[in-house]
């Protein structure tokens, strides 16, 4: 009982943090998801009065992917009504060249407008067509969702040093004693703070480990996979990898931190 | 014989204004047995403090066991410590350690065999009657348990120097008589300097002492 108490403390400040960077991991995944959703799904179309060369387009332009040339035989399918196969020949020559542009990622208004006037220079690109109205509506939506993000991430950040100033002062007054009665018997420094880092490897690991079962958990349960695939997007929640190693690594430097500015601040009782 | 401590013009303080030992000269001859005394206030805890390096001397020179205090590295200061006992008036106790764990500590900083810390520990407990007591918190005894406590871990690591501060004020007769034989006996066979801090000088001693009083800052020997 009292060793539990011993850890629970520090336990549970490692766990809200951990709990904490998960969630912002996994949203900032969702959001970089939808992203590349939303570039697949966006494109802009440049009307030119001559055929224009992929390549050397791909070339000046790095942001465009891909060029493809949509045909004109949709629109003149429309128009066809008496008119001979040689006219019909003539208006397909006399028609403008309409490309579809495919992004390399989902780009900013900045991105669009540069790339527009970019495009116009060219003098026989004589129309970009953006679709502005929309994309900016959805880009102005991910920016909220980013801005909000970083906000919460910053929450964190500020819980995270309260969290572990409060754990400080506990640990403080826990370990200090201790330490000086230790040191008074000629116990070189290693050793007098050697349960504090002790304490803090294992309250470390056991944090990791909790955070390891809440979120494989989490991840195996179908609720959130569908709730992704509503908004179209699939997202890894949990990485058992990746992301247990950052937690791990997370966890480890925030209790040696902090059994290290302990030791750091111990003065010796007079 | 050997000097254990030599103070040469030694002067001790806790702010620059106020000095509690003020330019004082003595030696103590190692494996004797020493009483400090003096007022309350006079600056015995202070002297004994700066024995085992506690409080850095301000003026002169203090030299404990070879070993030049002023100035001393962490180093030879933890050495000094290693070989040197220590009974504080408040017994310093870890409070989340057992008795035995407390009683050990000295030789857990020694580096000594897990089987001869068990050994000294079984050993130190009869000595002071708590083998009973042996897997309980500090808390859990009385003052004088404590106080007991406090003088086996002074003695397990059969010290070469002991510093004993006050250790029977407010004990009972059991208690105290206990702890003066066991200083006594720390004395005569492990032949350990012993230096003790207290109001009164038992008259039961049974061993040859000296006997030091502090006096506004100073100190001299009484016959």
């Amino acid at each position: 009982m009292k060793s539990l108490r011993n850890h629970l403390s520090l336990v549970v400040a490692l766990l809200s943090i951990l709990f904490s960077l998960q969630t912002f991991i996994i949203v900032d995944r969702s959001i970089n998801a939808y992203k590349n959703n939303l570039s697949n799904n966006y494109s802009l179309v440049a009307v030119s009065q001559k055929i224009l060369n992929a390549n050397i387009i791909k070339n000046q332009h790095k942001l465009i992917k891909e060029i493809v040339l949509l045909s004109p035989d949709k629109v003149i399918k429309k128009l066809n009504s008496g008119i001979n196969k040689k006219n019909i020949e003539l208006l397909k020559l006399s028609l403008p060249k309409f490309y579809k542009l495919v992004l390399v990622h989902y780009p900013s208004p900045t991105e669009v407008n540069n790339l527009t006037k970019s495009l116009l220079r060219d003098t026989s690109v004589i129309k970009v067509e953006t679709f502005s109205k929309s994309h900016d509506t959805t880009y102005k939506l991910l920016l909220l969702f980013k801005t909000v993000i970083s906000v919460f991430a910053f929450s964190i950040g500020i819980v995270t040093i309260l969290l572990i100033s409060k754990e400080l002062k506990i640990w403080q007054f826990k370990h200090t004693e201790r330490m000086s009665i230790m040191g008074l018997f000629g116990a070189p420094t290693w050793l007098s703070s050697a349960v504090l880092f002790r304490l803090a490897l294992v309250d470390a690991l056991i944090a990791s480990a909790f955070s390891f079962v809440i979120f494989s958990y989490i991840s195996a349960t179908s609720w959130v996979a569908e709730e992704l695939s509503n908004i179209g997007i699939s997202v890894v929640v949990f990485d058992p990898i990746f992301d247990f190693g950052v937690m791990l690594g997370v966890a480890l430097v925030l209790s040696t931190l902090l059994a290290t500015f302990i030791v750091i601040s111990h003065k010796e009782e007079v | 014989m050997d000097k254990v401590i030599v103070a040469d013009n030694l002067s001790l303080s806790y702010s620059k204004d106020e000095t509690i030992i003020n330019k004082v000269s003595f030696s103590i001859n190692s494996g004797s047995f020493v009483f400090i005394t003096g007022a309350s206030g006079s600056g015995k805890s202070t002297l004994l403090k700066s024995l085992y390096g506690a409080l850095k001397p301000q003026e002169g020179s203090l030299v404990v066991a070879g070993v030049e205090l002023k100035g001393v590295t962490k180093s030879k200061l933890n050495l000094l410590r290693k070989h040197t006992g220590i009974v504080f008036q408040d017994y310093k106790l870890v409070k989340e350690w057992t008795i035995e764990k407390n009683i050990m500590l000295p030789l857990i900083i020694g580096g000594y065999d897990k089987t001869i810390q068990q050994n000294q520990v079984d050993t130190l407990l009869k000595h002071v009657r708590l083998k009973h007591q042996a897997g309980k918190y500090p808390q859990e005894l009385s003052g004088g348990e404590q106080q007991r406590v406090a003088m086996a871990r002074a003695l397990s690591h059969n010290p070469v120097l002991i510093l004993a501060d006050e250790p029977t004020g407010n004990l009972d007769d059991y208690s105290s008589q206990l702890i003066w034989n066991l200083l006594e006996g720390a004395n005569t066979d492990l032949k350990s300097t012993v230096i003790v801090v207290t109001h009164h000088i038992p008259e039961s001693m049974g061993i040859d002492y000296k006997h030091f009083h502090i006096e506004y800052g100073s100190i001299h020997e009484v016959s």
